[in-house]
């Protein structure tokens, strides 16, 4: 993660942070680690480190915390949030943190990829009649192959 | 004692994919229990997997599931645990939120389709232990299982966020896997990082730091004693399963941990044989392990 740079701040950054369910009591932040010491990505990469996203964020670096790749490593364990003392929703704000990344257009190519197939096809794994061949012969029902509800409920723009 | 047993079925898309072999030992286990499992019909991803890059689609996904649950009247059945925590947290949100409920609706309208309170989620493991609970369960056990020494993962969402789990279980102290798994007879062996998550969700992100985060779970396991592991969610056995391969290599170690799918503990327990519990799918081979409980072949 990169040092902190107060040269490049912009505060509406938190401000619209603190308005995403999730973003609200990051600046109850008391710095006391916990989280840190939680987090099983900081165990095996030091580099890592939520406590150090918050404090960039409400320093107001946004294109730093929105356009670094660290803020995607965060796997949504809830290991941090459970703990937290201060009541801070880390998860839910490292998730919020991602979705603003991916509005301002930075998406890694493997979440790119898993969101054009939900929303597109419905499913990660489509199902097809030769899967379905393969399941009836271990003993497994047949299941629904089509997911064209998806067109209905996302309707492609344009 | 028991409100219902029957439920609808949510496989979401890993399970039929690459958890045949949780799939087939859950219905096998169900129906022994006498808990009949309707498959939703017509159902697509449960929004999990696209959290990450947009909550509002997210939301209407696992809404539209909840919705078709609702059309059949039933209560929703996960195996899945990320799946069981975005219906769960969808359920949550959505009916404290009046707004967001319109604006799912909306959607949902155009498939014929409302989201309306009350949808109750609840994985698998934790119907098993609340609705049928861990002595009745034994009752329907042949085989003693003790020569085998459990490291039990429970994993993330299974668990957490703990507000939307109406306190089933307890997230620093969990229990609930440990009274399924210790009726069979096996011991349940503690080790350092239980409560330590897969690292599954960042394996398309950046794959070498999420094998070292699973990689620190076998070493603990190992360390511990254990001879197989047992979990709840296919994510996880991707990661300890599926991965165990790639993370000997790329780390230079060994394990030949093997891992079960709790339904296939139980199973084992209720004497079904290996291929009705799916026993050939799981990819660290689990003959040598289980020798002892089956007839040779
Ligand atoms: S645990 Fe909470 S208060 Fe402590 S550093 Fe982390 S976010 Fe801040
Ligand atoms: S939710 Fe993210 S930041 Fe929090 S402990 Fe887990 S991986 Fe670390």
């Amino acid at each position: 993660m990169p040092d902190i740079d107060l040269g490049k701040t912009d505060p509406n950054f938190m401000r619209e942070l603190t308005k995403r369910p999730g973003g609200e009591r990051i600046s109850a932040c008391l710095t006391c680690q916990t989280c840190v010491a939680s987090c099983p990505i900081t165990e095996v990469n030091g580099t890592f480190n939520p406590a150090r996203i918050i404090r960039m964020t409400l320093y107001g670096l946004r294109e730093e915390v929105l356009g670094g790749d660290f803020i995607w490593l965060c796997t949504s364990c809830y290991a941090c949030q459970e703990r937290c003392p201060q009541g801070v929703r880390i998860t839910e704000f490292m998730t919020q943190l991602k979705n603003m990344a991916v509005e301002a257009g930075y998406i890694p190519s493997g979440v790119k990829a898993q969101l054009d197939l939900v929303t597109g096809q419905g499913r990660i794994y489509p199902i097809d009649d030769f899967d379905n061949k393969k399941r009836n012969k271990i003993d497994l029902p047949s299941l629904p192959t089509s997911c064209d509800v998806v067109e209905k409920i996302f309707p492609k723009e344009g | 004692m028991k409100k219902s047993s029957r439920y609808s079925l949510f496989l979401g898309c890993t399970i039929p994919a690459r958890g045949r072999n949780y799939e087939l030992s859950a219905r096998k286990v169900a129906a022994q229990l006498g808990l009949e499992l309707v498959d939703m019909d017509e159902y697509i991803c449960c929004g999990f997997p696209i959290k990450s890059a947009d909550l509002s689609s997210a939301l209407i996904l696992a809404a539209y599931n909840l919705a078709l649950a609702k059309k059949q009247g039933l209560d929703v059945c996960t195996l899945c645990s990320s799946c069981t925590s975005a219906l769960t947290e969808a359920v949550h949100h959505l009916d404290k939120d009046e707004n967001a409920r319109e604006v799912v609706n909306k959607s949902l309208a155009k498939a014929g389709l409302v989201y309306e309170s009350p949808v109750r989620v609840r994985h698998f493991a934790r119907i098993l232990y609340e609705e049928i609970g861990p002595d009745a369960i034994q009752k329907h056990f042949q085989k003693d299982l003790s020569d085998l020494h459990i490291a039990i993962h429970y994993g993330c969402h299974y668990l957490k966020p703990s507000e939307i789990y109406d306190g089933f279980d307890n997230v620093e102290n969990p229990k609930t896997l440990d009274a399924l798994v210790s009726i069979t007879g096996a011991k349940v062996v503690d080790y350092a990082g239980k409560k330590r998550c897969c690292g599954g969700p960042i394996l398309p992100i950046d794959e070498k730091t999420a094998l070292a985060v699973a990689k620190q779970k076998l070493d603990d396991i190992v360390a511990a004693g254990a001879n197989a592991m047992c979990l709840v969610c296919p994510f996880c056995a991707v990661m300890y399963d599926s991965n165990q391969k790639g993370i000997e290599t790329e780390f230079e170690t060994s394990y030949n941990l093997p891992v079960l799918y709790l339904p296939q503990l139980l199973g084992i327990a209720m004497g079904f044989d290996r291929k009705e519990l799916g026993l050939n799918m799981n990819v660290v081979k689990t003959k040598d392990l289980l020798a002892g409980y089956f007839d040779k072949e």
